[in-house]
Formats: C-alpha cells, sequence, structure tokens
C-alpha cells in the first residue's frame, strides 16, 4: 500500500533539510576555515585598537612611547607564552589549572643556591634546563592523571596547583631567592635589537605555537580530539597519549615562562605566578578558543594577552585603583564568552 | 457519565501524520486502546513507532490527526498536559534521576509541598503506598535509586506513573534491558496494572512476549497502520511477520559477481566475545567479499564490528588479517593493519563537523600526508579531491565544513577517509542511516565497487532487505549469538526476521 520506503527512524536523522539552508558566514570557498577565525581576530584587533586609543586620549605620550609599548610587551610575554601552551589544552577541551603554581616552582628550583652553583661551573644552561624539565615533567604528570587516570581535568589539575605552591615553599623556605648568575643574567636580561629579549622568547613561542598548532599532525590532532574525542580515536588516533603530551607542552610553556619571569624579576618566589591561572585563561578564552573544545586560534590568544596587559597598562598609567582594573577585567571576560557561546549555539544548531 | 462499555475505546488516535523537515516520519497512524488491555505495538527498526509514542507523549506535535481521550477531542502540546491527561511513558532509557531517593523521584516535578517546603512523611507514605499496588513492597522509599537494578528502576518509572493517577501508561521495550526473571515480575505487574483498568501500550520486538501479555496488537509499517486491533490469541506469526516486512520497495542493489573459491580470507574472526554482549562469533571474510550481519538493536552485532575494529575491547578471541593476529582492544593496531570503520553514528563517532571536507577525509592518514609530523595541506586537498571526484561527492567542493554537507555525502567522506588511508577490511555499520532514498544506491554501488578492487567488507544494518541485497554472505545474530549463516540469496527477510524474534534457527 504504501510506496513510500524511507524509514522513518533514519529519515529523522537526514541532516540535508537542517544542514541546507546554514549559513557559514566568514568561511569564503577557498580559504578554508581559516578565513572564519580571520573575521573573529579582526573583530579582536579593532578591540585592541579602541583600547589602545583610550590610552592615547588619556595617556598621551605617556602611553604612545616606544618605552611603554616595551613595557606592555614585557608585560605580556609570561602570560603570552604560558597562555600559548594553554591554547593547546583548551583546543582538546581539557583545562590546566596548575600553571600558575607551577611557575613559581620553576622560578624557585631554577633559583636555588645549588642550582645556580652549578651554574656558575656549567652555564645558565643547567637553569633553563631545570625550569624547563620541572615544567615538563609536572605537565607530563597532569597529562598522565587526566589521559590514563580518567580525573577530570579540572580536579588533577587543581591538585596541582595545590600540590606544586607547597613543593615550591618547601623549596624556597618562604624566601626569596635572588638570581645572580652572570651568565643568566647576560643572556636573557636587557634588550635585542632594542627589545626585550623576553618579548622576543615570546615571539618565537609564539609563531613556533602557531606552526605547531596550523600546520602539523600534532595540532590537526589536537583539535580532531577536542572537536569530538570519540571520532578521533575511531580515526585511530591514540586520544590518551596526545592529551598528556597537549598537558606536558603546557608544563613546558610554563618552564619557558619560568625562565622569563626569573630575567625579567631577577628573583625566584614561592608566590610567584599566584592567580596567573585565570588570567591565562581569560587571555585564551577572550581569544576565541572555545573552552568545549574543537577550535583553537594562537593569534586570537596572542591578542587576548595583549588586550589584557594594555588594559593594565592604561589603568596604570591614568593612576585608576587596580580594583577598578579588575571590574573591567571581569567584565571583558563575560563580554568575550557571551559572543562565544553565541557562536556556539549556532554551530551546534545543525 | 462515562459509559460501562468495555469495548469503547479510552484512547483513540485517527490518522495522526508527522512530517519531519524533509520526511514523513508518520503518514496516517490509528489506534485504539481499550482500559484495561494490554495493547502491542508492532513494527521493524523505522516503522514509526518512536514517533507515535512521542506525539503520545507530547513530546512530538503531529501535523495532523486527532487524539481522543474517552470520546473527547484533545490536544497535548507539552509533556505535561498528557501527564495531566493521565497518559504516561516509560521510555526505553529510563527517566529516573539516580542521585535522588526513590521517593523524591516518583513526586519529580509534581512535589507534595506546603508553603514551598516539600512535604517528606507523606511523600513516602504515598511511595509506599504505590510500591504496595505494584507489588514491591521492599522498595524503600529512602532508598537512592542510582542503587537499585535496571528493574527496580522501572518499578519507579511505573510508580511515577501511577502518582500521576495514569490511566494509559506506554512501554517502550522495558524488557529489553531485564533478565528472565525480572521480565517474568515485570509481566506480574502488568497484569496488576490492567486489572485495575489500566491500559498498557507495550512495545516490543519480542512475540513470545506479546504472546504471553498481549490482548491486541497494531502493526505499524513505514508510518502506516497496516494491521490493526488484532487478537493476538488467534492472529498467526506468520501473519504478523507478513504485515511487517510486507512489500518493500525494492532498492537497486548493485549485481553480485559471486567470489571466486580461490579468494583469499582477509578477515578471520575466531570465538569472539565481549563479556555480557556476545560470544562465539566466528566469522570469515574473503577478498572481495561482502558478508552482513543482520539482527535487531541491541542484539550485538554493532558491538562485534567494534570489537572487530578494537574500539572495544574482546574479553575473548582472535582477530586476524591476512593471517596475521591484531592486538586486542588497539583502533591504532586496526587501522595500521589496514581496516577501516565507517561507525554506527555517523556524527558523534565519525567526523569533526565543523572542520573542512578534506581534513576529515585525511584524518586517518597523516602516515601519508605528513613528513615528519609537518602537514602537507595540498596533499590533503589533492588526496581529498581525487577521492571526491571518484566518490561522486557532492557538492564537490573539499573546503565546506562537513555539517553543510547531506548524510550520503557525509558518508562518503567516510569511504573517502579509508579509500586515502587504503583498506583491506572495511566494517561498515548502518551504512545508509539517515542517507536518503536516491543516495542509497549510489552507497551500495560504492560499497561493491570496493568489494570488485578487493576489499573485504563486513556489513550491519537494522534493515534486513539492505542486508541481503548487499551481501553476499550473511549472518543472522541474536542475542549475542550467531544463529544463522549462509549465502544471502538462500534467506529472505521473512526467515530472517522469524530467526530473530523467535531466537529460533529456521
Amino acid at each position: 500500500m504504501s510506496e513510500q520506503q524511507t524509514s522513518s527512524g533514519a529519515a529523522t536523522h537526514t541532516p540535508t533539510a537542517r544542514a541546507g539552508g546554514r549559513r557559514t558566514r566568514g568561511r569564503l570557498p577557498g580559504l578554508s576555515g581559516l578565513s572564519g577565525a580571520t573575521v573573529r581576530n579582526l573583530g579582536l584587533v579593532a578591540a585592541l585598537l579602541l583600547l589602545c586609543l583610550v590610552g592615547f586620549l588619556t595617556g598621551g605620550d605617556r602611553f604612545a612611547s616606544l618605552t611603554n609599548l616595551m613595557i606592555v610587551l614585557s608585560l605580556a610575554a609570561v602570560t603570552g607564552v604560558i597562555a600559548i601552551g594553554m591554547t593547546f589544552v583548551i583546543t582538546t577541551g581539557g583545562i590546566d589549572l596548575s600553571v600558575g603554581s607551577l611557575l613559581g616552582l620553576t622560578t624557585v628550583w631554577a633559583s636555588t643556591l645549588a642550582t645556580q652553583t652549578m651554574a656558575d661551573q656549567y652555564g645558565w644552561i643547567v637553569m633553563v634546563g631545570c625550569a624547563l624539565l620541572v615544567g615538563l615533567a609536572a605537565g607530563l604528570i597532569n597529562g598522565v592523571v587526566i589521559a590514563y587516570g580518567n580525573v577530570v581535568a579540572f580536579i588533577a589539575t587543581l591538585a596541582m596547583l595545590v600540590a606544586a605552591r607547597g613543593l615550591a615553599e618547601l623549596i624556597a623556605n618562604r624566601r626569596t631567592q635572588i638570581v645572580d648568575q652572570p651568565s643568566f643574567e647576560t643572556t636573557f636580561q636587557g634588550d635585542l635589537l632594542g627589545v626585550p629579549k623576553i618579548v622576543w622568547i615570546f615571539v618565537v613561542v609564539a609563531v613556533a605555537g602557531w606552526f605547531l598548532l596550523n600546520r602539523t599532525t600534532f595540532g590537526r590532532r589536537t583539535v580532531a580530539v577536542g572537536g569530538n574525542r570519540e571520532a578521533a580515536r575511531l580515526a585511530g588516533i591514540d586520544v590518551k597519549r596526545h592529551l598528556m603530551y597537549v598537558y606536558g607542552l603546557s608544563g613546558l610553556t610554563v618552564g619557558i615562562g619560568g625562565v622569563m619571569l626569573l630575567a625579567r624579576t631577577g628573583a625566584g618566589s614561592s608566590t610567584n605566578g599566584l592567580l596567573l591561572e585565570l588570567e591565562v585563561i581569560a587571555a585564551v578564552v577572550v581569544g576565541g578558543t572555545l573552552l568545549v573544545g574543537g577550535r583553537g586560534t594562537i593569534v586570537g590568544t596572542v591578542i587576548g594577552v595583549l588586550i589584557f596587559a594594555t588594559l593594565t597598562n592604561v589603568f596604570i598609567i591614568n593612576n585608576i585603583d587596580s580594583s577598578v582594573q579588575q571590574i573591567a577585567r571581569g567584565a571583558i571576560i563575560v563580554a568575550a564568552v557571551l559572543l562565544q557561546q553565541r557562536f556556539a549555539r549556532r554551530s551546534k544548531a545543525g | 457519565m462515562v459509559t460501562e462499555d468495555p469495548a469503547a475505546p479510552l484512547l483513540q488516535m485517527q490518522g495522526i501524520v508527522k512530517h519531519f523537515p524533509g520526511a514523513k516520519a508518520l503518514d496516517g497512524v490509528d489506534l485504539d486502546v481499550r482500559a484495561g488491555e494490554v495493547h502491542c505495538l508492532l513494527g521493524q527498526n523505522g516503522a514509526g513507532k518512536s514517533t507515535l509514542i512521542k506525539v503520545l507523549a507530547g513530546a512530538h506535535q503531529p501535523t495532523a490527526g486527532t487524539i481522543r481521550l474517552d470520546g473527547d477531542e484533545i490536544a497535548f502540546p507539552h509533556p505535561d498536559t498528557a501527564l495531566e491527561h493521565g497518559v504516561a511513558t516509560m521510555y526505553q532509557e529510563l527517566d529516573v534521576v539516580d542521585g535522588l531517593t526513590v521517593a523524591e523521584n516518583i513526586y519529580l516535578g509534581h512535589e507534595l509541598a506546603s508553603a514551598g517546603f516539600t512535604l517528606r512523611r507523606s511523600a513516602a507514605q504515598r511511595t509506599r503506598q504505590l510500591m504496595d499496588r505494584l507489588g514491591h513492597p521492599e522498595i524503600s522509599p529512602h532508598r537512592e535509586v542510582g542503587s537499585l537494578s535496571a528493574a527496580g528502576k522501572q518499578i519507579v518509572s511505573m510508580a511515577r506513573a501511577l502518582s500521576r493517577d495514569a490511566r494509559v501508561i506506554v512501554m517502550d521495550e522495558p524488557s529489553a534491558v531485564l533478565d528472565s526473571g525480572e521480565v517474568d515480575n515485570l509481566f506480574r505487574v502488568v497484569d496488576e496494572l490492567t486489572e485495575q483498568g489500566i491500559a498498557i501500550v507495550y512495545i516490543s520486538h519480542r512475540l513470545e512476549e506479546i504472546r504471553r501479555i498481549g490482548d491486541r496488537i497494531t502493526v505499524l509499517k513505514d508510518g502506516v497502520t497496516v494491521g490493526r486491533n488484532l487478537d493476538v490469541s488467534t492472529t498467526a506469526t506468520d501473519e504478523l511477520i507478513k504485515l511487517m516486512t510486507g512489500k518493500n520497495v525494492e532498492y537497486a542493489f548493485p549485481e553480485r559477481p559471486g567470489v571466486p573459491d580461490d579468494a583469499p580470507v582477509r578477515l578471520e574472526v575466531t570465538d569472539l566475545a565481549l563479556a555480557d554482549v556476545f560470544s562465539d562469533v566466528s566469522l570469515t571474510v574473503r577478498a572481495g567479499e561482502i558478508v552482513g550481519l543482520a539482527g535487531l538493536v541491541g542484539s550485538g552485532r554493532s558491538e562485534i564490528l567494534e570489537t572487530i575494529y578494537g574500539a572495544r575491547r574482546a574479553t575473548r578471541g582472535r582477530v586476524e588479517l591476512d593471517g596475521k593476529s591484531l592486538r586486542r582492544g588497539s583502533v591504532g593496531a586496526a587501522v595500521a593493519a589496514d581496516i577501516g570503520l565507517a561507525p554506527e553514528e555517523r556524527k558523534s563517532q565519525g567526523l569533526l563537523l565543523d572542520e573542512p571536507v578534506y581534513r576529515n577525509v585525511t584524518l586517518s592518514s597523516f602516515a601519508r600526508i605528513a613528513r615528519g609530523g609537518w602537514l602537507d595541506e595540498r596533499a590533503e586537498r589533492s588526496a581529498a579531491a581525487e577521492q571526491a571526484a571518484a566518490l561522486e561527492l557532492r557538492p564537490n567542493d573539499v573546503e565546506r565544513p562537513i555539517r553543510t554537507l547531506s548524510g550520503g555525502n557525509q558518508q562518503k567522506v567516510m569511504l573517502a577517509r579509508w579509500l586515502v588511508h587504503g583498506c583491506e577490511v572495511l566494517l561498515l555499520d548502518e551504512p545508509t542511516r539517515g542517507v536518503d532514498v536516491g543516495a542509497r544506491s549510489e552507497i551500495y554501488d560504492l560499497v561493491r565497487r570496493l568489494a570488485d578492487a578487493g576489499t573485504a567488507v563486513l556489513v550491519v544494518s537494522s534493515e534486513i532487505p539492505e542486508v541481503l541485497g548487499l551481501s553476499d554472505r550473511v549472518l543472522v545474530v541474536s542475542d549475542g549469538q550467531v544463529v544463522h549463516e549462509g549465502p544471502a540469496e538462500q534467506i529472505d527477510e521473512h526467515q530472517v526476521l522469524d530467526m530473530v524474534m523467535e531466537g529460533s534457527v529456521a
């Protein structure tokens, strides 16, 4: 009797009708998915420029000077490097709350008397190697616990946050350790071509991070794991191992940040990096990396970091209470996330 | 006054039509349910049973048709209205909250409260009465529901229906999650409910169950009622199956060239088992052969594919490819050995929906596309474009986000992924789910062409005609056991259904 052959159960899944009319704004054919990200990044650049305009109008030459620009960049550099690692973590749909504590731990461990004495003998590489290894090892521990222990990233890295701060206090005995190691100071302090060396490090890490995310199999796997973990697994990707690497990478960037912070402040302290994780996560999220995973942008993260650094700078130049600054930060985060959610809803609707 | 005529329908659905964008799920369904009867709803996967009960529960709004309760025409614009009218639905995935107690679950959404405070004692008391009524006084109102078995949760779900004074309870395959002792208990409860004048709409695939507790049967096929109010005791199984299968629209299946006897065995599975799902599965697929696994949802067929693929870790048994044993529970090993899977739920298990086509195509082939970890996007695009052209992907644009493609074209992308990777064995789970009719024969042709090129193909589908039409050889799976194996031409849909529904070998 009925000639209708579509099985109804299957038909309800047919995406054609729903998908047919979907707009793909910002995605021009032939320019791949990047152009959508470019549109979002242009929005961020506009926000940054607006902020600079406010800075110039209120601070005049005190804001718009080369010296001040370098101050802003130095301020952004440490957060920025760590935010690059965090971008990978968040792109997988995870989170790393331990970066602030770990930053403290790496600066402390790399500046103990013993490490500095060894550095006197073998050169700055000892301090740098120490910071990188401590960061990498802690990151890998996070990764193993999350990937193989199936512990939620929020909890695993929260535990690391607490433990690492404690270890840092234990090692430093709650004292500030002054860096007094000539080869380290000459290598990492001061300028190169008129730009602070730590800013150069930020630039190198950001460029490397961009290539890693956009041009390598590592980056593609990161997006795949965050976008659809099961699909990635069934496509043959070793999801667990990859997650471990991603948290290891985050730890490694913290190690780099530790070296930079030692260079900038000249001291290792267990209180270094207090609440830095919030600043880093805020910058990444404002930059347009989706908290649910599957989309990450290094360019967005860099601009996000610059927005917050500039904001701080504008407030300082105008002698405005830091409490007001915190309120402004909060407002920016909420506004950015609201926009992001709208985007996510629209892309889920299909 | 309500007439006491026992034959007058309590619930009457007439000419129910439900359109979804692009598809008609229901196209004129009638259902009459009397007070105190167990009315069975029978039909194959996709016949429209789920849609119908969602209409009845108020979760879907019918495009046309009327629903009458006690002769009065009513509408269920919202699930709550259905409940208020005494129509309760127990879905297959029970909608109880594990973290709450039995009493809290039963009164969830209509808590007994006074001035905003819940009346815990009277809720507990009434829960005890309900449990007594259902014959389960041992279930305490204060017990956490998460600690109950599936059968216990079902009782809670029924008690919730009764707490809303349900007169019609719809049960969607309630026995699917129960063992045989629990099923007996369920039937006892159903008997007690019907004695109290409550009507049960009972959905099940198992004819033996329907024989045991059913009064009348309505059969659905392709969204239409094809058998109405059949008497359970006088309708032959044969007739029911005939109604469910009916005359199927013939899909154009590609011709079977026949597999030469000397074709090498590509895939050999020996005594494969997965605890509590299937056991003793042995099968071989030769180069150029398409083998089909037929069975109902829950028979273990998808799990067999996933276990062969390593996505689930087999508790026993061996999978060999060209004579070499595969590592258990490792998708990586399977992919490296050139086994590919197009999973059942393409969107949630197969694709990165926001990523462009070419990145979905190359997801498994980094070893070919990348050098030293660096991706060569040009090589990716050209590999994807080559397959897109060969598979006639529409639109033929590898830059498009895959979300914007139709189901059939998304499936082609899944096939393209394994073609780019190179594939000796292809495992297809529901290859045409969500694929519209026109695109189906295209998929069938593609699969046959792959086989002709020497690939060994293993297909799972809930659409029996599809398995029979596409495959060279068929294995029938029922309750985790292979109950029949033989050439596809020598068995028909009727026989397959007979086997999977009765669990017996024809």
